[in-house]
């Protein structure tokens, strides 16, 4: 079953789209957290009362970059000839954009838990 | 025009280094009084704003303009007429503002401009309106030179060379230029709100009339801080090809630096509250702006880690550009550990404006973006002169600098922890700051005799005979280029297969030379080249690339003139000038897409192009997309505004107010929705081929959207709100104009696409027009239902 699904994942299509898809969604996530805290502050002048809307918030942000990073992984990994792989093959142009954009997957991740941090620790307006 | 555009940007670099020596000489000694306070605000205003906006932008824009064309085996970037509109624009914008000193009217309001110390006409007089019209004609400058330099590295690449094969100054630039689209914008629109409350009293930034100053710090910043990694990252790209070639190896970790470029791309506009944690924002916002600017270090130190393993890994051959690039890693490291320093917010707080803050962006900037640019000079110098500057001057000049980067800017640190506030004219000898203010001062005198080395290394160039041929070794493609120069560019256009295609590829410099590979002639005497896809340049077209010509230099001055006539408030002349603008515009692009007089032609190799593309395969179409993508962000700029004012009154609109109700909002956007429809209709009927149809729909699409000027403005004109009462008519209206303007434009758009067809320079298999007008529309579309929507019915007023 893991090998069809590899199968699958290695056939998507990669483009200079797909590799913004990590540091995207890092960047909705931190809009997100911005004006969910923000807009509470200003309008309420106390800060926001539903805390699980920004943890559901940042629970998806976090499953679509795993997500894009693992396709990317999968797909950085197509077997066939022996690394380094930096020819001028399609099958390198792949291989090369999926591993950027695992890179960037694993820099989103660590961009959205430092946006998230924050949250654990101060629960006030001041 | 890549060497003019160069040439300038270095003689204005030069002239804003005349103007900090001016201030350290100032500072040298407590109490002193070379320069009046009022001197002293104009000097470090436009210190600060010609280094950014005339030097380091311009710079990164001109070299690109030298190299990329070269770098990618093109004969020229797409729209070389564009690059020379926007060469004029920066010079006579460069040239106004940096001659108001001459009149004692420069701009004192600090490099960021913060009202409401600039927008009030009596505290600050027409430097304010020079800074903001003269800045906003070279912003439109830098926009245009994003469009050029995307198309040019998304479709200009020699076939083969697909994307995991760019060199990497290419990716950098791809990524810095989409910054700007980004960056750019939210500025123009800051600007377009400070020239109303200026010149037209509009509310939008006195807290007395609904305004708040913070909306301009926002939207400055949205700009300002990208605007760092803009100037930033294409002087590093220029390590990424010097330092392989002087490691006689490719560069180790080719996707960590896509990462590291494309990773701080996109956190450098999570970073621009940072520059405001000392305004009272909740600890909460703040510390989301900390997290970011601390996640920034990550892709930036990896980028350098990368650079250090290759010339760890490779052959070292210590010339006079590593030299210049390893010594500016040292001073740029330096300005990224106090970053980090400055990114705590309790620390900015201690550090906030004071010299602190001036030694940790000089530092970077110094390490980040002069030194680097010298390294380029050194390493470049021969390909576009054919002759190597001088080692010996070279060197000499790299201590001095090195030197004296270090010795003015390291005692500001501690002038800056010892409290000494940045963008005072003078000190009391009591602070005993003396000492390390002298020191700064010695070191600015030893950094300007290090220029004052390259300068003359410079000026003897012309008396040393020309070197060989790609001098240092190097593997990438710009160093095909002959020591004569060559008017047509590159022999023939190369086929791709490795990164570094002049160490890698068999007998690669003589089989370009003989005409081995693509377009080696040109038989119409046109200039042309290949336009390839974007992922793996497989080749689709051969396009016709202007020639030189008058008309951009005309569009240019006029454009200005509207800016400039408007600083004086002359309005009709301005007028006048912005229909001369619109009408040079016009002459101008009628002579583009122009119908071929063969529809294909052989490139070699048993290869055949056509020569007319349309849609999203060409240059035109994707010009369009990406100069659409900029003035939406800049629309995002004023829709964030209403929502500001939103979160900062409890009320709004504010007690009293009527806004412009939700019937004529919706009429506008039913009529801006039918003008789209038309569009898309006459392009579908022109492809079919019932061209009148499609003439008729286009007809009827312009009347459509100027109706809709009517009706988008009768919703605030009919209710009496009053711009200039409160900050909710101010925006509301400067909305519904943004919006009219557009629909406006797309009338224009429409009515050109019909005179095309009209005149046979349109048909239905040769459609560029029409297709790049659609869309127009499609953007404008959106505009108007976020517009008309967000006026109508937000939040929840009739």
């Amino acid at each position: 079953m893991i090998d069809g699904l590899h199968q699958r994942i290695r056939a998507l299509h990669v483009t200079l789209w797909t590799l913004i898809v990590p540091p995207a969604t890092w960047a909705s996530h931190f809009l997100f957290s911005y004006l969910w805290a923000a807009v509470h502050c200003a309008k309420t002048g106390h800060f926001a009362d539903e805390p699980a809307v920004f943890w559901t918030g940042t629970g998806l942000a976090a499953i679509v970059i795993v997500a894009s990073g693992w396709i990317a992984l999968v797909q950085a990994r197509k077997p066939g000839d022996h690394p380094p792989h930096n020819e001028g093959t399609e099958i390198d142009r792949l291989r090369f954009l999926a591993y950027a954009t695992l890179l960037l997957a694993g820099l989103s991740v660590v961009g959205v838990a430092f946006t998230a941090l924050p949250v654990l620790f101060i629960d006030n307006c001041r | 025009m890549g060497v003019w555009y160069t040439l300038t940007a270095f003689c204005f670099m030069l002239f804003a280094g005349v103007l900090a020596l001016i201030m350290r000489t100032q500072l040298a000694v407590p109490d002193n009084d070379l320069v009046s306070a009022s001197t002293y605000n104009q000097l470090f205003t436009l210190h600060g704003s010609a280094m950014m906006f005339l030097f380091a932008v311009p710079m990164f824009e001109a070299v690109s303009i030298v190299i990329l064309p070269q770098l990618l085996g093109a004969r020229d970037l797409p729209f070389p007429r564009l690059s020379a509109f926007g060469y004029w624009s920066f010079l006579l914008g460069g040239v106004f503002v940096l001659g108001s000193i001459f009149f004692n009217v420069a701009p004192d309001g600090g490099w960021f401009m913060y009202p409401p110390l600039t927008t009030r006409t009596d505290l600050s007089g027409l430097g304010a309106d020079i800074w903001m019209l003269g800045l906003s004609f070279i912003e439109v400058s830098s926009v245009a030179a994003a469009v050029e330099l995307i198309v040019g590295v998304l479709k200009c690449r020699p076939p083969g060379m697909r994307l995991n094969l760019m060199p990497l100054y290419a990716w950098y630039i791809l990524v810095v230029a989409v910054m700007i689209l980004f960056a750019f914008p939210p500025l123009i629109a800051g600007d377009l709100l400070f020239e109303m409350e200026r010149l037209l009293g509009w509310s939008f930034f006195y807290a007395s009339r609904g305004g708040d100053p913070l909306l301009w710090q926002h939207l400055f910043w949205i700009f300002g801080h990208p605007e760092g990694y803009i100037i930033f990252l294409p002087s590093i790209a220029l390590f990424a090809m010097l330092i392989p070639t002087f490691s006689q190896r490719h560069l180790l970790g080719y996707p960590y630096i896509v990462l590291a470029a494309v990773g701080t791309a996109f956190l450098s506009f999570g970073l621009w509250v940072h520059h405001m944690f000392a305004t009272g924002l909740p600890k909460i916002s703040l510390a989301f702006f900390s997290a970011a600017s601390q996640a920034v270090v990550i892709p930036t130190g990896v980028q350098i880690f990368a650079f250090i393993a290759t010339l760890a890994a490779g052959r070292v051959i210590f010339s006079t550009p590593l030299l210049f690039a390893t010594g500016s890693l040292a001073i740029f490291v330096i300005g990224g550990l106090t970053g980090v320093m400055v990114a705590i917010v309790p620390f900015d707080w201690q550090a906030h404006d004071t010299y602190f803050v001036v030694a940790h962006l000089h530092y970077v900037l110094m390490g980040g973006t002069l030194m680097p640019l010298f390294a380029g000079l050194y390493y470049y110098w021969p390909l576009v002169t054919g002759k190597k500057l001088s080692d010996r001057l070279g060197r000499t000049a790299f201590w001095v600098l090195f030197a004296g980067a270090n010795l003015t800017f390291f005692p500001m640190h501690l002038s800056g922890l010892m409290g000494m506030p940045r963008r005072v004219f003078t000190y009391p000898a009591e602070l005993g700051l003396g000492g390390l203010n002298l020191a700064s001062t010695i070191g600015a005198y030893l950094f300007a005799a290090g220029v004052l080395i390259v300068c003359i290394d410079l000026a003897l160039s012309p008396t040393r005979p020309k070197g060989r041929r790609n001098p240092w070794n190097a593997g990438t493609l710009e160093w095909l280029a002959m020591p004569e120069s060559e008017h047509w560019g590159i022999r023939s256009i190369p086929l791709i297969e490795t990164r570094y295609p002049i160490w890698d590829q068999p007998d690669f410099m003589r089989k370009v030379d003989e005409g081995r590979f693509f377009l080696p002639d040109a038989e119409e005497g046109r200039r042309e080249t290949i336009i390839t896809t974007v992922l793996d340049a497989r080749p689709v077209a051969v396009v016709r690339l202007g020639t030189p010509s008058f008309l951009p230099m005309f569009a240019a001055f006029a454009l200005g003139g509207v800016f400039i006539l408007t600083t004086y408030h002359l309005y009709w002349p301005a007028l006048a000038s912005g229909a001369l603008t619109l009408a040079l515009v016009l002459r101008w692009l009628w002579t583009t897409a122009e119908i071929p007089e063969k529809p294909c032609k052989p490139i070699g190799h048993g290869i055949e192009l056509p020569l007319y593309i349309s849609g999203t395969q060409a240059p035109g179409w994707w010009a369009m997309f990406i100069t659409m993508m900029a003035d939406a962000t800049a629309f995002s700029g004023l829709v964030f505004g209403y929502y500001f004012f939103w979160t900062v009154h409890e009320a709004f609109p504010p007690p009293g107010m009527t806004g412009p109700g939700s019937h004529w909002p919706m009429a506008a956007l039913a009529l801006t929705a039918a003008s789209w429809a038309a569009t898309v209709g006459a392009r579908a009927a022109n492809r079919r081929g019932l061209v009148t149809t499609a003439r008729l729909l286009l007809s009827g699409g312009a009347l459509s959207a100027i109706v809709s000027i009517g009706a988008g403005l009768a919703g605030p004109w009919l209710s009496g709100l009053d711009p200039a009462v409160h900050s909710y008519g101010a925006i509301v209206w400067v909305i519904a104009c943004w919006t009219t303007a557009h629909a406006a434009v797309g009338a224009i758009g429409q009515l050109y696409a019909l005179a095309r067809s009209l005149a046979g320079r349109a048909t239905p298999t040769h459609d560029a027009d029409i297709r790049n007008v659609t869309l127009y529309q499609h953007f404008l579309l959106f505009t108007a239902l976020v517009t008309w929507l967000t006026l109508g019915f937000f939040p929840g007023v009739a």
